[in-house]
């Protein structure tokens, strides 16, 4: 016996669960450890995506900075990672896709929107294989409380002895010169010793020198940058031996400490925060040198994950990125990270476009160690925070800072065996 | 005749559950990881069998054996000052908790045993706010006692930092010992304790004369639980001090030590096979450590029936 009823019941219900099969949509995961990046994601970055997507879920996932590499490490090896993945650069990445874990990009459409530099940092090292999009640079320098500035009655530095004699000036007039501590080591080789040293090795010069075995850390330029960062042991805060990153950010947001060495990606996290006006200063140049060189450091990219079960809608969200959009909407949202697309970008923030237009005066280069150097065991990063966390903690003399590192590098890497 | 007693197959019922699930989550990890041990990462991501070049390797090698040395000598530091510190106070505090003169013992007790069921990384924050040289209060703290240039940054020097650190876990465990001894003391019969008051003893002479020998064996668990605790302490130097265990190495001690091999810290690729190494070695100190009390310690203990 049928029920007419019945049957249209079943009928609608065998409707239903196409219909759900139709309309399922992708949804993104993007493991990052920029967790200060959360509300751009959510407001506008994925917004503005979802306008030429609507079927696309994307969700930004952030792990704390210091804990990403480890974290996603294990994710990977356990599949549970997210579809799209934040690469840092270089060796990182590199190993990643040499172990199968980030997928190739090669046929990427839009890929052709950077240029080699760009990508280096994100290539095998023949250039075969590019295996992230490149999202943003980030450019090292001093940003400094202009209200201080006034008040003291000195301005921007150019070279170091003037550097030096600004700093002197502050501390006289009773302010904390620089706001930076050493607990967390990074800050210390970051944007102490790779802020303040292209200068003193020539940026590229130095920087290929080491990886050729031509030039040393114990050595030149590299020493020199080291006895320079000693000088500021004087204008560091009291008890600057336990102050960590974010203690650093707060002293300088709230007026205590005049200048914070920094990194352009604090422009965004200060803008917020601060009630008085900020300028920027590039790393002051050595008395009688004309050339200046910054740290212009590939930073960011954006893979996908060889074994996502969304590979289309992740290579959708991937080639979206590679758009005039996506680089004018991240460099705006993100004050301080400066795409690495080709594309003419202009910035709202008086700020950021100080720091972008440094690119125009001076010589770039990245941070030394970045490149090939920190492949091995100790890695050569590592040594270097310690080594400049000991030098302004003042357990370390410059030269033996370099020795120390030296030491390490040659410990395993050829070409400065052969020195 | 002979009758033979059946084979109490219903013992292994009972036994099944606990074996069953201390095998699967306990003995069978911790033999892998000794197996992990011996292999080291071969062509691809394939790992070949190494034998004990890894542990080798460890202690000899000038890029890992300094490393290894450093943790065990701060990992012996850590555990001195909870000996020499925290379980003697736990002691005195048991003996005052269970003297009759001390009034509101139970509000004592309690506030004592509070820190031990805190999160650690509630602790670890807490103290590193406390010690702030920027935000921190210890500085108006000695301040009260005109001494506010005694302050120093405590957890960024490489002379103070591990002290501090092992001070502040002791702050937060004292109430683990006093607690055994508190409940060991409370054991006593009385008459004892009435009887050697009768014959003349002091206070002072009751306690090491009659209760301190009716304890020993709680000293003795204590000290290996402390020992066991320490040489697998990581949490509170982690949350402060992060992997890195700085300022230079001075906190790094094993439990970061493994971190730091087998997950990797910033840069530094993670290694699991030379982490399991690592692992191996606390392993070997801990089992060193428990043996050298079960032998030299508890089989001397006398069983008084009281």
């Amino acid at each position: 016996m049928f029920r007419p009823a019945r049957i249209f019941v079943l009928a609608l219900a065998a409707l239903a669960i196409a219909g759900a099969g139709f309309a399922q949509r992708a949804t993104l995961t993007i493991e990052s450890w920029r967790n200060d990046d959360l509300g751009i994601w959510q407001n506008t970055l994925i917004p503005a995506f979802n306008a030429h997507y609507p079927d696309i879920e994307v969700v930004f996932s952030p792990t704390a900075p210091t804990e990403y590499n480890a974290v996603l490490n294990s994710r990977l090896e356990a599949g549970s990672a997210g579809d799209l993945i934040t690469c840092r650069p270089f060796d990182l990445s590199l190993d990643l896709f040499n172990q199968g874990y980030l997928a190739s990009l090669n046929d990427l459409p839009g890929m052709e929107n950077f240029s080699d530099v760009a990508r280096s940092a994100w290539v095998t090292d023949d250039g075969s294989d590019v295996f992230c999009v490149p999202m943003a640079s980030v450019i090292h320098g001093f940003i400094y409380n202009k209200d201080v500035f006034d008040e003291v009655g000195v301005d921007e530095p150019e070279t170091y002895v003037e550097f030096l004699a600004t700093l002197q000036a502050i501390a006289d007039a009773g302010y904390a010169p620089l706001a930076m501590g050493t607990t967390d080591q990074w800050e210390a080789a970051t944007m102490g010793y790779q802020n303040i040293g292209p200068n003193y090795w020539n940026g590229e010069e130095g920087r290929l020198g080491l990886i050729e075995g031509s030039i040393g850390y114990d050595e030149g330029g590299f020493v020199e940058a080291f006895e320079a960062l000693a000088a500021w042991r004087p204008y560091l805060p009291d008890g600057y031996q336990a102050m960590s990153y974010p203690d650093a950010q707060n002293f300088f947001t709230l007026g205590l400490g005049a200048i914070f060495p920094a990194g352009s990606w604090e422009i965004g996290v200060f803008r917020p925060m601060v009630d008085f006006e900020m300028g920027a200063f590039k790393p002051p140049v050595p008395a009688g040198q004309d050339t200046c060189y910054i740290s212009d450091h590939t930073d960011i990219a954006l893979g996908m994950n060889a074994d996502t079960a969304n590979p289309e809608a992740a290579r959708a969200f991937l080639e979206w990125m590679t758009t005039q959009e996506f680089a004018e909407l991240y460099a705006n949202a993100l004050p301080g990270f400066f795409p690495l697309a080709d594309h003419a970008v202009s910035l709202d923030d008086p700020l950021a476009q100080t720091f972008l237009d440094w690119r125009a005066e001076c010589e770039p280069t990245i941070r030394s160690a970045y490149q090939i150097l920190s492949r091995g065991t100790p890695n050569n990063e590592n040594d270097l925070w310690n080594a400049s966390a000991q030098v302004l903690n003042g357990t370390l003399t410059p030269e033996e800072a370099g020795e120390m590192v030296q030491r390490g590098l040659e410990s395993w890497y050829p070409p400065q065996q052969d020195r | 005749m002979k009758s033979r007693k059946p084979f109490p197959f219903h013992v292994i019922v009972f036994l099944a559950p606990a074996t069953l699930v201390y095998t699967a989550f306990m003995i069978y990890p911790l033999l892998d990881s000794l197996r992990l041990s011996m292999f080291a990462p071969g062509p691809g991501r394939v790992e070949a069998f190494v034998g004990l070049a890894n542990y080798q390797r460890l202690v000899s090698d000038p890029n890992w054996a300094p490393f290894l040395w450093n943790a065990i000598r701060n990992n012996f530091v850590f555990f001195a000052v909870h000996m020499l510190v925290q379980n003697p106070l736990g002691l005195l505090l048991a003996a005052l908790l269970s003297s009759q003169v001390v009034r509101f013992r139970a509000v004592f007790r309690t506030v004592l045993f509070l820190p031990t069921v805190l999160s650690i990384v509630l602790v670890g924050f807490i103290w590193r706010l406390i010690l702030s040289p920027i935000w921190g209060i210890s500085k108006d703290f000695l301040g009260l006692f005109g001494a506010a240039h005694l302050n120093q940054p405590w957890l960024g020097l490489e002379a103070t930092a591990l002290v501090t650190l092992s001070l502040i876990s002791v702050w937060q465990w004292v109430g683990i010992p006093m607690l055994l001894f508190l409940a060991a003391l409370v054991g006593i019969p009385d008459e004892l304790i009435e009887a050697a008051r009768v014959d003349g003893a002091t206070a002072w002479q009751v306690f090491w004369g009659i209760k301190f020998p009716l304890i020993l064996p709680t000293v003795g668990i204590v000290g290996v639980l402390t020992f066991v605790g320490n040489f697998n302490a990581f949490d509170l130097i982690y949350t402060t001090q992060r992997a890195l265990a700085g300022p230079n190495f001075s906190t790094d001690i094993l439990g970061t030590f493994f971190f730091r091999t087998f997950f990797g810290a910033q840069l530094q690729p993670g290694n699991p096979t030379m982490g399991a190494t690592v692992a191996g070695v606390m392993f070997l100190i801990i089992l060193t450590g428990v043996v050298l009390y079960l032998f030299a310690y508890q089989r001397r203990l006398q069983r008084i029936e009281l």
